[in-house]
């Protein structure tokens, strides 16, 4: 098979998935499809040659994201298939304004005359080439996302705490 | 239709899912979830002009995707604390019964 044609396939199943995810009642149905979405990007990546990004698409999203969306789902009780209607009222036209979306972005896509020139050839890069950059010209970007999930990490935590019952504001055990 | 093209196409067309997604549907996971599918369709993006693009060796790509996905990681993580908080408050996820800001 030609890469052209695997890559044609990754990038169906990826789509089907995502839509999947988006209009499945059942939450951890969707939470499932939604994995396989993360996974075919992740193929995506490692077919477009960038291995290093393919496989921290799976390590955090595949990984990390999924397992959360799974737990707050469960945490939140709507693991179970919901008896009333699960789009918003004015539902027609949230999908109108997403056809227009894609119209617009897709006829850009295809007459645009600003897309770069084609280099076929795969770009020598390597995992060390990355570290190499990281640790110099990104540094600070680096260092900054370090914060910034901390940060993150902490605020989730002190969000997702108990909120203090009556009983201890009233002074009475902690 | 280039390789180009065709990467662009997706990853259009992911960005249009995920928005329908966010805005349609009521739960506030789902809501979460399509914001997650938008950031994805920009990162393939990236990655297609990265690989596609003039000076692959910049890197320019694969850094903004990489440091995308650590933010992502971390929006996420607040995004799903902050309705456990509400679903403790509301006793529900549901986006349209969340009206009240003082509880």
């Amino acid at each position: 098979m030609s890469p052209a044609f695997i890559i044609i396939i990754i990038a169906f199943v990826t789509l089907l998935a995502a839509a999947s995810a988006m209009s499945l009642r059942n939450l951890v149905h969707s939470a499932l499809a939604l994995t396989i979405t993360f996974a075919g990007l992740a193929a995506l990546y490692l077919n477009l040659d960038a291995q290093f990004v393919g496989f921290a698409q799976i390590l955090v999203y595949v990984g990390a994201v999924a397992i959360l969306i799974v737990f707050a789902i469960l945490l939140t009780r709507s693991g179970d298939t919901p008896n009333q209607a699960v789009l918003a009222p004015g539902w027609t036209y949230g999908i109108a304004i997403a056809a227009v979306v894609f119209t617009m972005l897709g006829w850009a896509v295809l007459n645009s005359s600003a897309l770069p020139k084609e280099n076929s050839s795969a770009p020598a890069v390597t995992v060390k080439n990355i570290g190499d950059a990281l640790m110099s010209k990104y540094v600070l970007p680096l260092e900054i996302i370090g914060l910034l999930l901390t940060a993150a990490m902490i605020g989730a935590v002190i969000i997702a705490l108990k909120e203090p019952s009556k009983t201890d504001n009233a002074g009475g055990k902690s | 239709m280039t390789p180009l093209q065709g990467c662009l196409l997706v990853s259009a067309l992911l960005f249009a899912i995920g928005f329908a997604g966010a805005v349609t549907r009521r739960h506030a996971i789902l809501a979460l979830v399509g914001i997650e599918l938008m950031l994805n369709a920009a990162n393939l993006n990236f990655i297609a002009f990265w690989r596609y693009g003039a000076h692959p060796e910049a890197l320019t790509g694969v850094m903004f995707v990489i440091f995308s996905i650590a933010i992502a990681a971390a929006e996420a993580a607040v995004g799903l604390a902050l309705i456990i908080a509400i679903y403790r408050h509301y006793k529900t996820s549901n986006l349209d019964e969340v009206k009240d800001l003082k509880g």
